[in-house]
């Protein structure tokens, strides 16, 4: 359990004033020259000391990504774009963050752009989020009025600029090289990589995108050190993480913990238990809807850190957990993220673009039982043959909540299909 | 240079070359659709994707993948295998099942993939996608729902073609290649992207439903309706030209087409000259050999030399100018004249003809000063190139001549008349100082600024641009000039010009009308005032009924450039042959067997009895055109004649690019492309056709 003096995010739920005072009361904006002065090296080295890994789903160390980054700033600069476009199912962890403690971020922006030599920072913003663009908009004019931002950031002599970007709704710019495509005017497509962003990224000049949490995150660690961090949680998944609890919960939230938390104890403690008590829970997605979901003997156990997840082949993701209990659908519920997948994919490269139809079609069909045992087999298949063999993840994603659906809940399409089946002949007699 | 095996065979390549591109090296090759060596990689396909060690445990995309020292790549692996089949199979699901009505059959890449790794039944049971067709012009023809979104057309429009009007709409599976407006797409080069296309989605529209690839005959040749010598493949069933397909050849046109070389074929079929004709009471009616000669005959024994003159065409070939020349010759004639458009080209200096850069030249130029040129319509192929460096960066251009032409790259607009050229060679406008500045300027010297009556003086002028801004030095040369006719080069090599004394082509249409020529020998040449001939008796060759043919009093069939293997000097002059491909059309005969007959029905025999004799007669006139398929460089001398100019503006040399000789007025696919691109795409009314 994550004891209140741990807390990043302390304004979580924006009982305190968003401003850049209700900010500085909470510690924001708190020494950050004298951090800025420990030059480029020693930051880098201390979120990589932090062992904080990615907070936007990937789960890759946040530390070590920022020194990808040439280390002199050639004749490209650098750029830090922040991914704001929050867009998995299930999730809302950014939002709020931008909501309530949108000087966190800013911040954050400050210190990771002076560690990767860049004088600009992009957020691109989800279109949708009106308010959190505005709070943000307000921030940065806070920060900049106050001498936090601009030419010379904090009195560090840094130049440093904050702009706010906003997409226009597609799941799929969220992607980082997508994103990149759209914050340049371009259709947000993936692209290739090889070459990384960190070398060929935004305007082709090497660039980095970090996710919202693990910008804001950024600070305070610097400031209570990488050690204080990566003694909370367990050994590779250290530090605090932002839950998104939705669904059959009695108090579905939003709160910070600690990685590595049981999950069940997510539950009982911070959303007062799944509805109609532990027993009648079904299944979990444990990390917005593109990882597998999970059934009730796992989750009597599992622990919430990646590693722990990925051991039972699912992923901790972006931390969004959906808890279904035993009146959900769960075929149907598995049968509509296909579908979402199928209108989001870009079209761009062939797995995704006909393997989301497909997949989402005889999904369809499997709801009401109308296909044979062995399309279960096909559709497992199908799965795997989009899944690694696309340009970005967004082809895992489609193919893993079907593959967890088949892992786990084969019986229940079986049992459709022999149902439908049985249907079938009972109405030809 | 990093070390890698690929498939167990070790390699070497230079750092930056793909895991694709190293294993073609080797000679594996790796299926694609999405990847085209001249395109920007897009890796959407997925087909090529293959095994990488060391790496994470899934398959690469080879044609975007990098080569890394040591990697060990596996092309045939069970993973690599499986993917390519999984890619397959999501291809072939929304790929309709209509290859018996298409036309890409037998020559599709899907197809010939789908025999490798396709599978012999469907596990698909949804319905197929369809897709609506788009418009995209006269030429270019579409069936879209078999489309698989490589996205080589919507590349090779916004890259090559630079016209970025096509592109992919909406996304997932309703993502649809197409042009924006549903507009016809306006470029000179859209036939290629039929070429790139790798199923059939978007085939020739005149071509559609004509042949299977497996019937045709397939003949390398050259192409003549522009003076680039693009090289081309002329598919050939029953003697009759059915399409007409570029050849790779990278000095000249890498293996892009323009669309009125690969589309006006069709008026090898139209307007065909297929007998000899005589006038007969101010009829031309249809006659034998004999009977044409001896027309001929009665008229030209005994005159005077100066009295006759002859004209050639664009499309002329040199073996039959050689013959005329000689003919020419022995019946005492120095009136000859291949410049039809009366360009004031020197011919003793053969540097002051040809386009020296070199078309491949064009790549490692870093500034260009367009006089009077327009490249995108004189030589579409050429003017890629130009686009293509361009894109490499490092480049400017300007322009002297018609201004507001949009030619696929920026140009600045230095003035329309003469007057400009003149401060550059004299140092007073700053674009001279960009030339100067630049280590390898270059001039492209086009038609619109020579034709004019005052030509000699500009090509003087622009000889002085290039003296004084550096455009000449040891190994470059960027003086160019850009023919607008095939035969033209040749004909200058040749020496096909007046002799001593003797006429040029606007004094030999002088003399035809105040009378002073009384016999006017055209070989092929269409694009003279005919009108304007008074009363000389006019003796036609040539292959179509046009211009030439209507004023003619004897008309002596000939061939077109499928049907002979005739010698063409390029742009560039770089000589090139042409083969047979096709039959001519009845009585018609290669064209310097008919002067060599016409030369004894004059009891002047010329002796030239064989092609080869009349090569080797050829290489006697010049050296150069005894060496096929290379140029030879030319001596930098004085050439042009210094003098006043006119002020009145460059104008383009061609109206409409579309119908620029008797082939292409004769082609309907060509006389649509002038309705489409040229009038507006006017609707047609009930009295159109």
């Amino acid at each position: 359990m994550l004891q209140d003096k741990d807390r990043i995010f302390t304004n979580l739920y924006g009982y305190q004033d968003w401003g850049l005072t209700g900010a500085r009361a909470r510690g924001d904006w708190d020494g950050t020259k004298a951090i800025l002065e420990k030059g480029r090296d020693g930051i880098i080295n201390e979120m990589k000391a932090s062992g904080m890994r990615g907070r936007g789903g990937a789960g890759f160390p946040t530390g070590l990504k920022w020194s990808f980054m040439p280390k002199e700033i050639g004749e490209r600069p650098h750029y830090l774009v922040v991914n704001a476009d929050e867009g998995e199912p299930g999730t809302c962890k950014d939002r709020e963050i931008m909501r309530h403690d949108p000087h966190k971020l800013i911040e954050g922006c400050l210190l990771a752009g002076f560690a990767m030599g860049a004088h600009v920072a992009y957020i691109y913003i989800r279109g949708e989020f009106v308010l959190e663009g505005q709070r943000l908009e307000a921030a940065i004019a806070q920060a900049r009025d106050a001498g936090l931002l601009g030419p010379d950031a904090c009195g560090s002599g840094w130049a440093m600029d904050v702009y706010v970007h906003r997409g226009a709704g597609a799941y799929i710019c969220g992607e980082e090289t997508a994103l990149i495509q759209s914050l340049e005017g371009k259709k947000g497509q993936p692209r290739l990589k090889p070459p990384f962003p960190a070398g060929v990224g935004l305007y082709g000049c090497p660039t980095t995108v970090n996710n919202v949490e693990s910008i804001a995150a950024a600070p305070t660690i610097l400031r209570r050190s990488g050690a204080w961090f990566a003694g909370l949680g367990r050994e590779n998944n250290a530090g605090t993480k932002l839950f998104c609890i939705s669904g059959h919960v009695n108090k579905p939230c939003n709160v910070e913990e600690e990685m590595g938390i049981p999950l069940k104890v997510l539950i009982e403690k911070h959303c007062g238990g799944v509805r109609g008590g532990w027993d009648n829970l079904l299944a979990v997605i444990p990390g917005g809807s593109s990882v597998p979901a999970l059934p009730k003997e796992i989750c009597d156990d599992v622990l919430m850190d990646f590693d722990s997840l990925k051991a039972v082949k699912s992923g901790l993701g972006t931390a969004a957990v959906i808890v279904m209990d035993k009146s959900t659908d769960i075929v149907a519920a598995i049968a509509r993220l296909s579908r979402f997948y199928k209108h989001e994919s870009c079209g761009q490269c062939t797995p995704c673009r006909e393997g989301t139809g497909w997949l989402s079609r005889v999904m369809q069909r499997m709801v009401t039982g109308e296909a044979s045992v062995e399309e279960i087999d096909v559709l497992d298949n199908v799965s795997r043959q989009i899944e690694g063999h696309t340009i970005c993840a967004l082809g895992d994603a489609a193919a893993w909540p079907v593959q967890g659906l088949i892992r786990h809940f084969r019986p229940e399409l079986e049992r459709r299909i022999a149902a439908a089946r049985g249907g079938r002949s009972a109405a030809a007699e | 240079m990093p070390k890698l095996t690929i498939d167990g065979i070790e390699v070497e390549v230079p750092a930056g070359t793909t895991v694709l591109q190293a294993a073609e090296i080797l000679g594996i090759e790796i299926p694609r659709f999405c990847y085209h060596e001249r395109l920007s990689i897009a890796g959407n396909c997925r087909m090529c994707l293959v095994e990488v060690k060391p790496g994470p445990p899934k398959p690469a995309a080879s044609c975007a993948m990098p080569v890394a020292e040591g990697m060990d790549v596996r092309t045939d692996s069970e993973m690599a295998r499986k993917a390519r089949k999984g890619v397959m199979e999501f291809l072939l699901i929304n790929h309709p099942l209509d290859c018996p009505i298409c036309d890409q059959g037998g020559e599709c890449d899907l197809q010939d993939e789908a025999m490798t790794f396709g599978n012999d039944h469907s596990r698909y049971g949804e319905m197929k996608r369809s897709v609506t067709e788009k418009e995209m012009g006269p030429l270019v023809k579409t069936a879209m729902t078999r489309c698989i979104h490589c996205t080589r057309c919507v590349r090779f429009t916004t890259e090559v073609a630079g016209v970025p009007e096509m592109g992919m709409l909406g996304r997932g599976e309703h993502a649809e290649i197409t042009t924006y407006l549903e507009q016809a797409l306006d470029s000179e080069l859209s036939g290629n992207v039929v070429d790139l296309c790798p199923v059939g989605a978007l085939t020739s529209r005149p071509y559609a439903f004509t042949a299977r690839p497996w019937e045709l005959r397939k003949t390398e040749s050259i192409d003549v309706l522009d003076a680039l010598g693009t090289n081309v493949r002329i598919d050939v069933r029953s003697g009759q030209v059915l399409r007409i397909l570029p050849r790779l050849n990278e000095a000249v046109n890498e293996e892009w087409l323009a669309d009125k070389s690969r589309h006006a074929m069709d008026g090898l079929r139209q307007q065909r000259l297929d007998t000899p004709y005589v006038r007969k009471d101010g009829q031309l009616v249809p006659a034998s050999w004999e009977e044409a000669f001896a027309a001929i005959r009665a008229k030209v024994a005994g005159l005077d030399g100066s009295r006759i003159a002859a004209i050639a065409g664009d499309q002329a070939d040199c073996e039959a100018m050689t013959a005329l020349k000689d003919l020419m010759g022995v019946l005492g004639s120095t009136n000859l004249d291949c410049r039809q458009d009366g360009a004031k080209l020197d011919p003793t200096v053969r540097a002051g003809y040809l386009f020296n850069s070199t078309v491949e030249g064009i790549e490692s130029a870093d500034a260009l000063l367009l006089v009077g040129s327009d490249p995108r319509w004189e030589a579409p192929v050429l003017n890629a190139r130009i686009r293509k460096r361009y894109l490499a960066g490092g480049f400017k251009a300007g322009r002297i001549g018609p201004a507001g032409r949009d030619l696929t790259y920026p140009v600045e607009e230095l003035g329309v008349d003469p007057s400009v050229l003149i401060e550059i060679a004299e140092g007073r406008h700053p674009f001279a100082e960009v030339l100067k500045a630049a280590k390898t300027p270059m001039i492209i010297l086009g038609m619109g600024a020579l034709t004019r009556t005052d030509g000699a003086a500009i090509l003087a002028a622009a000889r002085k641009v290039a003296d004084t801004t550096g455009m000449v030095t040891e190994g470059w040369n960027g003086f160019s000039v850009l023919h607008t006719a095939a035969a033209r080069v040749g004909g200058l090599d040749l020496g096909f010009v007046p002799g001593s004394g003797g006429l040029d082509t606007r004094g030999i249409q002088a003399g035809c009308a105040s009378g002073a020529v009384e016999v006017l020998y055209l070989l092929g040449a269409d694009e003279i005032d005919t009108n304007a001939l008074g009363k000389a008796f006019v003796i036609y060759q040539g292959s179509h009924g046009d211009a030439g043919a209507h004023r003619a009093d004897v008309i002596l069939p000939g061939l077109a450039y499928t049907e002979k293997e005739a010698t063409y000097v390029n742009t560039e002059g770089r000589p090139q042959r042409t083969k047979v491909a096709g039959f001519g059309p009845g009585e018609a005969k290669e064209d310097w067997k008919i002067i060599r007959a016409l030369s004894g029905a004059l009891d002047k025999t010329l002796p030239l009895d064989s092609v080869h004799q009349v090569r080797a007669r050829m290489a006697e006139i010049n050296p150069v055109l005894g060496t096929m398929n290379a140029v030879t460089p030319a001596a930098w001398e004085a050439f042009g004649t210094e003098g006043p100019v006119d002020t009145a503006a460059f104008t383009t040399a061609i109206a409409n690019y579309y119908m620029t000789c008797p082939i292409s007025r004769a082609s309907p696919t060509m006389a649509e492309c002038t309705r489409v691109f040229i009038n507006g795409n006017q609707e047609r009314t009930g009295t159109d056709g």
